[in-house]
């Protein structure tokens, strides 16, 4: 699956999600949900901001995995896979569980593993108003 | 003199709970960044702690992008 088809899916799956973005080390852009490719730009390049400054805020050498930034008028989350990376943001409060699961799903399936068919679906959810988003 | 005792006790209980809910549910959440590594590691920063900082500007500089106008 290319970069564009596995973020197609990952809008259609998620509703919390506004936008992602695909990138790599050198914050080069592979795909993005946005239209407007300066945008795409400036989302990758802030997302490679903060993986770099969260892989400072420990002094022992481990790696960064992960970052979620909860906002009062949303969330950003980053997600690492080796050199490659993808970022989105979503809507204020939402269920970090699966908004890591289904990011870490999209970066698996643009990266072509090959293994699409065997993989189950997560069906599109919306948030309930009970949810408080933690996970 | 202990009912006296026992009210005033269960007085201060209830304002205390109260006061709870009532930050729960109305209060402002702070801004939080969650860093998670490799080695099952996860360390979280608030709003306004010196570690957070340049975390937050970061994230906010991300959802700007995303959501500017142009």
């Amino acid at each position: 699956m290319d970069a564009a088809q596995a973020l197609a899916d990952l809008t259609e799956i998620s509703s919390q999600i506004e936008a992602a973005v695909l990138f790599d080390a050198a914050g080069a852009v592979e795909g993005s949900t946005l239209a407007d490719e300066a945008k795409a730009e400036r989302l990758a390049e802030a997302a490679s901001r903060l993986l770099e400054r969260a892989g400072t805020v420990r002094s022992e050498d481990v790696a960064v995995m992960q970052v979620e930034a909860a906002l009062a008028e949303g969330c950003v989350f980053v997600v690492r896979d080796g050199d490659r990376r993808i970022a989105a943001t979503t809507v204020a409060n939402p269920t970090v569980g699966l908004v890591f699961y289904d990011l870490k799903s999209c970066l698996r399936d643009s990266a072509g593993d090959g293994d699409e068919a065997e993989k189950p679906k997560r069906k599109r959810t919306t948030k309930s108003k009970d949810d408080d988003g933690e996970a | 003199m202990k009912r006296r005792l026992l009210a005033a006790l269960g007085f201060a209980t209830g304002v205390l709970a109260g006061s709870v809910v009532l930050r729960r549910r109305f209060g402002k959440r702070r801004d939080r960044v969650e860093v998670y590594f490799d080695d099952g590691g996860m360390v979280s920063y608030v709003d306004g702690s010196p570690e957070a900082a340049p975390l937050l500007d970061a994230a906010r500089d991300a959802l700007n992008a995303a959501r500017s106008s142009q």
